[in-house]
C-alpha cells in the first residue's frame, strides 16, 4: 500500500451531502477485474453528459480542480455501497485525502486500506476550507498526518484525530494482511476451541 | 465484576469471536462465514496470489454468481456482454485455483448472495458472517452478526478468516404494536431510515426489538436488517427465536440432529439480557406506519403513499434546501403533488430487500384476477432457483403472469445497473429493491422504494397506489 506522511495540493470544494459510492462509481464500471483505470469513470454521472462529452460545471472539470488531490465534502461521504472502486477510482483520479464532518463507515475503512486519508472536520471547518478551495490554484492545503493538522492557505493549523493503528499502518504503508499473520498461532487455538464447543460451524453444502 | 454485565446480542457475538485485542483496543475478530460473489472478489484473489497466500478456511467460504448475470432465458448460452463474462469467468478460475465451494449460474441453488444463505441454512444465529457487499446487514435477521466488508478486507479474511475492527456501539430501535393492514417489513424499515436518517446510524449496530418485529417471519426480518446499512449502520440484527428456529430446520444445509440441539442451546443464550445499555434508543409505534414510498434520491427521503411532494421552499437550511431541489428537479416532481398521481413505467419486484417466496405470494396476491396497466413493464425475479421453484409449485409464476408480469430467473436484476436489467433515462420505477439514489437502476432512472404489494399494485394502477385500496381478490 502507498504510504501517506503529509500532502500538499489542490483541493476541490464539492458541497454536498450524502455523496453516495454509486455517485462515486456508478455499477456499470464496476466490471473490472483489476484495481486500475477505474479514475476516468470517477463520478461518471456528474462529470460527463449523456453524449459523453464533459460536463463543464463539475467542479473537477474545472481549472485548476483537475489537479486536485484533496476533496471536501459534506456530512455522510460514501454512504451505500461497500464497493472499494470508490476509494480506487478517486485515487486513480489523482485525490488521496477526503475532508467531510463524517464518513460512511465501509466507506472509512475502504480508504485506510488503500493510502486515502478520510479526514473529519466539523461542518464549520469544512465550510472554511471550501472557501479556501475556491481560491483555486494560489490556495493550497496541506495534510500532515504525522502531525495530524490540516494547514491552510493563511497558515492557520487545523488539528484532527485518526485512529492511532490506521495512523501506524498509513504512514508506514503497511500491509496488515501481514500484521494479523503473526497472530496466527492464536487463530489456530481460536478454531480448535471452537471446533469442539461448536461443531456445526465446519460448514458445507 | 465486568464479566456478569448484562450484555446485548451484539455483545454476546462480538465477545465470542475475539482472538485477540490489540493494545490499542481494536480486536482481531474471528470471522465464521465469508460469503463472496463476483463483483467484489477478483482484486482479492489478485492480492493473494501476489502473496503467495492461501485461502485458509475454504470451507467456510461460500462463492456464487449474482450481479452480472441476465434474468432472462441468455443466461443458459451464456453471458453476452464481455466484461461481465470475464468477471464470471474469473471467480470460476479463482474458486477452482482456491478451492473455494462455488454455485455456478445454472445450478437450482444459484441466487442472490443474501437471499441463499440463510435458505441453505448457512447464515446461522450467533455467527459472524461478511461478504464484499453492504447488503451483508440482511444475515442480522437470523440473529448473527453480518456486514459488508471492502475488498481489501475480502482479501483479508481470505487469507486469515480474520478482520482487523473496532467494536461497534449499540443502538436500539423498538417497534412496538401492531402492524397496520397493507404493511409489511419493508414499510418498517423505510420508516426507521425516515426517522433516524441515512447516518442515523453510523458506527452502531442496530437491533430491531420490539412486538412488531417478533411477530415478522424471517423474509419480513430479512428485509427489515437489510436496509440497517442505508440507515448508515454498520449491520442490523433480530435476536433469534422460535421463528428463526423452526425456519432453519426446513433448511438443506443447517445442522441437524443432535449438532442442532447442541446449537439451539448456544442460539437461546444469545438474546440481549435484561438491563443491557443501549447507546442510543428510538422507539416507533408499529400501527402509526402507513405503507411508506420514497420520493427522492435517498432513502431518507421517504413518506407516507398519501403523502404529496415536499416543497423544497419550506426547508429552512440552505444546504438541504439545495439537496432538496436537486432531487425534485432529478425525479421529475413537482411540489405538492400528490404521490399517487405519479405514472410509473417499469415495476421492479426482486432484489436482496425483497425477493423471497413470501414477497412473491404478497404480489401474486395483489396481481390475481387483475391486469399489468397498459405501457408499464412489470418484472418479478425470484431471489434464487430455490425460490423460483417453491413460487412454481404454488402456482405463483402463472398468476403473475395471466396479469403480465414478467416471471424471470433469479439476479440481483434491476437493483442496480450492471446487468442487462436497467432502466433508460427518465423512466420511473416502482422498485422493491434498497437504494434510490440518482442513477442506481441505469443513468437518468428514477427509484421509488416500496414493499412488494405496493410494487403489485403500482403495476396494476400504473401510477403509485396504495396498496389498501387493493384487497386481495382471493387465496393463492
Amino acid at each position: 500500500m502507498q504510504a501517506f506522511t503529509s500532502l500538499t495540493g489542490i483541493a476541490a470544494p464539492l458541497p454536498k451531502a450524502n455523496v453516495d459510492t454509486d455517485q462515486i462509481i456508478p455499477a456499470r464500471f464496476l466490471k473490472s477485474i483489476s484495481r486500475a483505470g477505474f479514475g476516468k469513470h470517477l463520478f461518471a454521472n456528474f462529470r460527463f453528459k449523456d453524449g459523453g462529452s464533459e460536463n463543464p460545471e463539475f467542479i473537477l472539470n474545472q481549472e485548476p480542480y483537475r489537479r486536485a488531490e484533496i476533496l471536501i465534502a459534506f456530512e455522510n461521504f460514501g454512504c451505500g455501497s461497500s464497493r472499494e472502486h470508490a476509494p480506487w477510482a478517486l485515487m486513480d483520479f489523482g485525490i488521496r485525502c477526503v475532508i467531510a464532518p463524517d464518513f460512511a463507515d465501509i466507506f472509512h475503512n475502504n480508504c485506510f486500506k488503500n493510502g486515502l486519508l478520510p479526514v473529519r472536520l466539523p461542518r464549520a471547518v469544512c465550510e472554511q476550507l471550501m472557501e479556501d478551495a475556491r481560491l483555486g490554484g494560489n490556495a493550497r492545503l496541506t495534510v500532515d498526518l504525522e502531525r495530524q493538522v490540516v494547514v491552510r492557505p493563511n497558515g492557520e493549523e487545523i488539528p484532527f484525530e485518526v485512529d492511532p493503528l490506521r495512523r501506524h499502518l498509513l504512514l508506514n504503508g503497511l500491509d496488515d494482511i501481514g500484521q494479523t499473520l503473526q497472530h496466527a498461532t492464536a487463530i489456530d487455538s481460536y478454531e480448535a476451541r471452537q471446533r469442539a464447543s461448536q461443531p456445526w460451524l465446519n460448514g458445507s453444502l | 465484576m465486568a464479566e456478569q454485565r448484562p450484555k446485548t446480542l451484539f455483545d454476546k457475538i462480538w465477545d465470542a469471536h475475539v482472538v485477540e485485542t490489540l493494545p490499542d483496543g481494536t480486536a482481531l475478530l474471528y470471522i465464521d462465514l465469508h460469503l463472496t460473489h463476483e463483483v467484489t472478489t477478483p482484486q482479492a484473489y489478485d492480492g493473494l496470489r501476489a502473496a503467495g497466500r492461501k485461502v485458509r478456511r475454504p470451507d467456510l467460504t461460500l462463492a456464487v454468481v449474482d450481479h452480472n448475470i441476465a434474468t432472462d432465458s441468455s443466461r443458459r448460452t451464456g453471458i453476452v456482454d464481455p466484461e461481465s463474462r470475464l468477471q464470471v469467468e474469473t471467480l470460476e478460475r479463482n474458486v477452482a485455483e482456491f478451492g473455494v465451494p462455488y454455485i455456478p449460474l445454472l445450478d437450482d441453488r444459484q441466487g442472490i448472495v443474501h437471499v441463499i444463505g440463510p435458505e441453505l441454512g448457512r447464515s446461522l444465529p450467533g455467527m459472524t458472517i461478511v461478504c464484499g457487499d453492504s447488503h451483508t446487514s440482511t444475515h442480522g435477521a437470523m440473529g448473527a452478526l453480518a456486514f459488508g466488508i471492502g475488498t481489501s478486507e475480502v482479501e483479508h479474511v481470505l487469507a486469515t478468516q480474520t478482520l482487523l475492527q473496532k467494536p461497534a456501539r449499540n443502538m436500539q430501535v423498538l417497534v412496538e404494536g401492531d402492524l397496520a393492514f397493507g404493511c409489511t417489513g419493508k414499510d418498517i424499515t423505510l420508516a426507521v431510515i425516515g426517522r433516524i436518517g441515512t447516518a442515523g446510524g453510523t458506527g452502531h449496530v442496530i437491533e430491531y426489538m420490539g412486538d412488531a418485529i417478533r411477530r415478522l417471519d424471517m423474509a419480513g426480518r430479512m428485509t427489515v436488517c437489510n436496509m440497517a446499512i442505508e440507515a448508515g449502520a454498520r449491520a442490523g440484527m433480530v435476536a433469534p427465536d422460535e421463528t428463526t428456529f423452526d425456519y432453519i430446520r426446513r433448511t438443506p444445509n443447517g445442522p441437524k440432529g443432535e449438532a442442532f440441539e447442541a446449537a439451539l442451546r448456544w442460539w437461546r443464550s444469545l438474546p440481549t439480557d435484561a438491563g443491557a445499555r443501549f447507546d442510543k434508543v428510538v422507539k416507533l409505534d408499529a400501527h402509526a406506519i402507513a405503507p411508506q414510498v420514497t420520493w427522492g434520491t435517498n432513502p431518507e427521503a421517504v413518506l407516507p403513499i398519501t403523502g404529496l411532494v415536499p416543497d423544497p421552499a419550506d426547508e429552512p437550511d440552505e444546504a438541504k434546501r439545495a439537496q432538496m431541489e436537486r432531487m425534485v428537479q432529478y425525479m421529475g416532481l413537482t411540489p405538492g403533488q400528490r404521490l399517487t398521481d405519479l405514472k410509473v413505467d417499469v415495476v421492479f419486484i426482486g432484489s436482496c430487500t425483497n425477493s423471497r417466496i413470501e414477497d412473491i405470494r404478497a404480489a401474486a396476491a395483489i396481481a390475481r384476477g387483475r391486469r399489468v396497466a397498459d405501457g408499464v413493464r412489470a418484472m418479478v425475479v425470484p431471489g434464487s432457483g430455490l425460490v423460483k421453484a417453491e413460487a412454481e409449485c404454488e402456482g405463483l409464476d402463472r398468476i403473475l403472469k395471466e396479469a403480465g408480469f414478467e416471471w424471470r430467473e433469479a439476479g440481483c436484476s434491476m437493483c442496480l445497473g450492471m446487468n442487462p436489467d436497467k432502466l433508460t433515462p427518465g423512466q420511473r420505477c416502482a422498485s422493491t429493491s434498497n437504494r434510490n439514489f440518482e442513477g442506481r437502476q441505469g443513468p437518468g432512472g428514477r427509484t421509488h422504494l416500496l414493499s412488494p404489494a405496493m410494487a403489485a399494485a403500482a403495476a396494476v394502477a400504473g401510477h403509485l397506489a396504495d396498496v389498501r385500496d387493493f384487497q386481495p381478490t382471493g387465496g393463492v
